[in-house]
């Protein structure tokens, strides 16, 4: 099996390098950081952290230099994913490529670009700490199914999630994967923004009440949006919530950690995603569609500094 | 007829006012700190931008050593105002005093501590306090009065002091009826101070772009739709259409001078850690919201938000008390 990564950061690393470390599968990376890629190409891909590993890895920045594909995971933050997917969509002409990034959206532009898809999921995380070097932080499941509207067959979707497994990346491969997407944007869509705008950390802001009522206000109308696509949810994102407060109290909201580091934010593929599905579907979702007008703005009070 | 004005805060509205009145009357100063009084009577206070004033001033920080006055105009930040009007109890009793906080509410606070007649006003002028004896006026737009409705203050004398602004070089302008401006600008208020001190971005004209989803302008018109229905539900008709406040406000920074962008100054409370008056300006909307019956979820979320910001610089701050 001959996979592809695109987007080779925190999270594509994970999975390449888990991957890599499988005699069966030769792994490939697309990323466009030159230092990152050289690194890979002179010494592997090391993880550290919740895996210490160091795997053979092919990065390049130049797509037209990678070979076709049976299979691409994209893992680029959901921003750039029309831009790569554009570059590389040559290398999956006859692939089925994979989403495991946050928000939803991504698979309807990667389906623009190639013929089948494949939806996902991932609660792993981690963070590169040096040109080739990723520490992961979080170890989790990956939940994946196919695309409906640009399927990948069943056959592809569980080939890919028993390779992931073996790898030591624990994937489900699943009928429908949009319950498990759903419960995590809702999640993600109630206490990112909020971290960001008032600078609190997930426990502080689930026991302040005015938060933690404006959290539910919006899992409320992500819930809603769910309800009307016809998704039934893996689980109740208000649990998920408090849940989250008492094991991870002091976390700082990634949303936050790119608003203090001025960079660009993924509010877009999450508050954005609901309102824009919620539009669609006749749902009113005023308060993520504030989220994303704050979190623009406050991205716009960046640029605008002397 | 008003001869004396104490202006009781020298903050920004406290100098421009003070600064400009000393021309056409006799103004003494009441400040907080007294390193503050005796710069102002050392050095007298400065007015420059708009208009170019050296005025001498009686300044102090005890209230004892006020001399009488006729007027007395409170000029603090609406949090100070309880602690500024407390030290005024049993004095002055022959004068009427004014209140130019934003937000909703001052004249309450201020009828708590005397029994003096109460004039309403607010205030769209600003400015840029360079130091304690030193103001920039920026903006000289109007400050609007009219007598608060539950004290026996006659029109007359607001008419007069209406005069007195306009004598000493300020736009003010006298109203029978305050509430219809009062709400205009509380409303404008609430959406462009929540919004700026949560982006950080000054009032540049994203606050009026509405273009696309996600627009900022969307959100401010959003929350001016939820201001004019609980305008409407208090039974109060707007003298100011807020959107077109917010619109013209942004127009004009584009125009007059394209660098233009007036921080308001809950963002500039937020930059300095320091507590805003969102509890006085969107707080007042939000339970006024609740008890006309008119739902109002973006303005919730907007007086949640900064509450909760507030909270996020002093570990046992104020939103632990916030209501939800």
């Amino acid at each position: 099996m001959r996979v592809c990564v695109v987007g080779c950061g925190a999270v594509g690393s994970l999975f390449a390098a888990h991957l890599a470390t499988l005699e069966d599968v030769e792994v490939w990376a697309y990323d466009v950081v030159e230092e990152h890629v050289a690194a890979i190409n002179a010494h592997g891909l090391r993880l550290t952290g919740r895996a210490e590993l160091v795997a053979p890895v092919k990065a390049s920045t130049d797509p037209g230099a990678i070979p076709a594909c049976e299979f691409g995971i994209v893992a680029t933050k959901s921003m750039f994913t029309a831009a790569a997917i554009a570059a590389t969509a040559h290398v999956f002409s006859d692939g089925a490529v994979c989403s495991v990034q946050n928000g939803v959206g991504n698979e309807e532009l990667i389906a623009e670009h190639v013929p089948r898809v494949i939806r996902g999921t991932t609660f792993p995380a981690g963070r590169v700490v040096a040109p080739g070097v990723v520490q992961m932080d979080v170890a989790g499941d990956t939940w994946i199914g196919p695309f409906e509207e640009r399927p990948a067959s069943i056959e592809e979707v569980e080939a890919l999630a028993d390779a992931m497994t073996r790898g030591g990346m624990p994937t489900k491969a699943l009928a429908d994967a949009r319950g498990a997407q759903w419960t995590k944007l809702i999640f993600n869509a109630a206490s990112n923004p909020l971290g960001a705008l008032t600078g609190l950390t997930q426990g502080r802001l689930c026991e302040l009440p005015a938060t933690r009522a404006l959290i539910s206000g919006l899992v409320a109308e992500g819930v809603a949006v769910a309800d009307a696509l016809g998704i039934t949810l893996d689980s109740d994102p208000e649990a998920l919530i408090d849940h989250s407060a008492r094991v991870a109290y002091d976390h700082r909201a990634s949303m936050l950690q790119d608003a203090q580091a001025h960079r660009r934010t993924e509010v877009d593929a999450l508050n954005g995603g609901i309102a824009r599905f919620g539009a669609r579907h006749g749902v009113p979702t005023p308060l993520n569609e504030a989220m994303v007008a704050l979190i623009n703005g406050m991205e716009r009070s960046w640029e605008t500094e002397q | 007829m008003i001869e004396r004005v104490c202006v009781i805060g020298a903050g920004t509205i406290g100098s421009l006012l003070a600064g400009h009145l000393a021309g056409v009357c006799e103004v003494s100063v009441l400040t907080r700190r007294e390193e503050h009084a005796a710069a102002l009577r050392d050095h007298g206070l400065r007015v420059s931008g708009k208009h170019e004033l050296a005025a001498a001033v009686f300044a102090t920080a005890d209230a004892a050593e006020l001399p009488d006055f006729d007027i007395g105009i409170f000029a603090c930040k609406a949090l100070d105002l309880d602690a500024s009007a407390a030290r005024l109890a049993g004095r002055a009793a022959a004068a009427t005093m004014m209140t130019v906080q934003n937000g909703l509410g001052a004249e309450d606070v201020v009828a708590r501590h005397g029994s003096w007649p109460i004039i309403s006003a607010v205030t769209f002028m600003s400015g840029i306090r360079h130091s304690d004896t030193h103001v920039e006026y920026e903006l000289d737009t109007a400050t609007w009065m009219g007598p608060w409705a539950r004290t026996a203050t006659s029109y007359a004398i607001v008419e007069e002091l209406a005069a007195l602004m306009l004598a000493a070089g300020l736009e003010a302008e006298a109203m029978a009826d305050l509430l219809p401006a009062q709400w205009s600008k509380l409303i404008f208020n609430s959406a462009i101070n929540t919004v700026a001190a949560l982006t950080e971005l000054p009032h540049v004209s994203l606050f009026a772009r509405e273009n696309d989803f996600g627009d900022l302008g969307r959100l401010v018109h959003g929350l001016i739709d939820e201001g004019v229905a609980v305008a409407t539900g208090a039974g109060v008709e707007l003298h100011d259409d807020p959107w077109e406040m917010n619109r013209l406000a942004v127009a004009r920074g584009e125009t007059a001078h394209s660098d233009y962008a007036h921080r308001p100054s809950m963002l500039e409370d937020v930059l300095a850690h320091s507590p805003t008056e969102v509890e006085f300006i969107t707080g007042a909307l939000v339970r006024e919201a609740a008890r006309v019956g008119v739902y109002v979820p973006l303005s919730t979320a907007m007086y949640r938000l900064v509450r909760a910001r507030e909270a996020s610089w002093s570990l046992a701050g104020p939103a632990a008390a916030v209501a939800s």
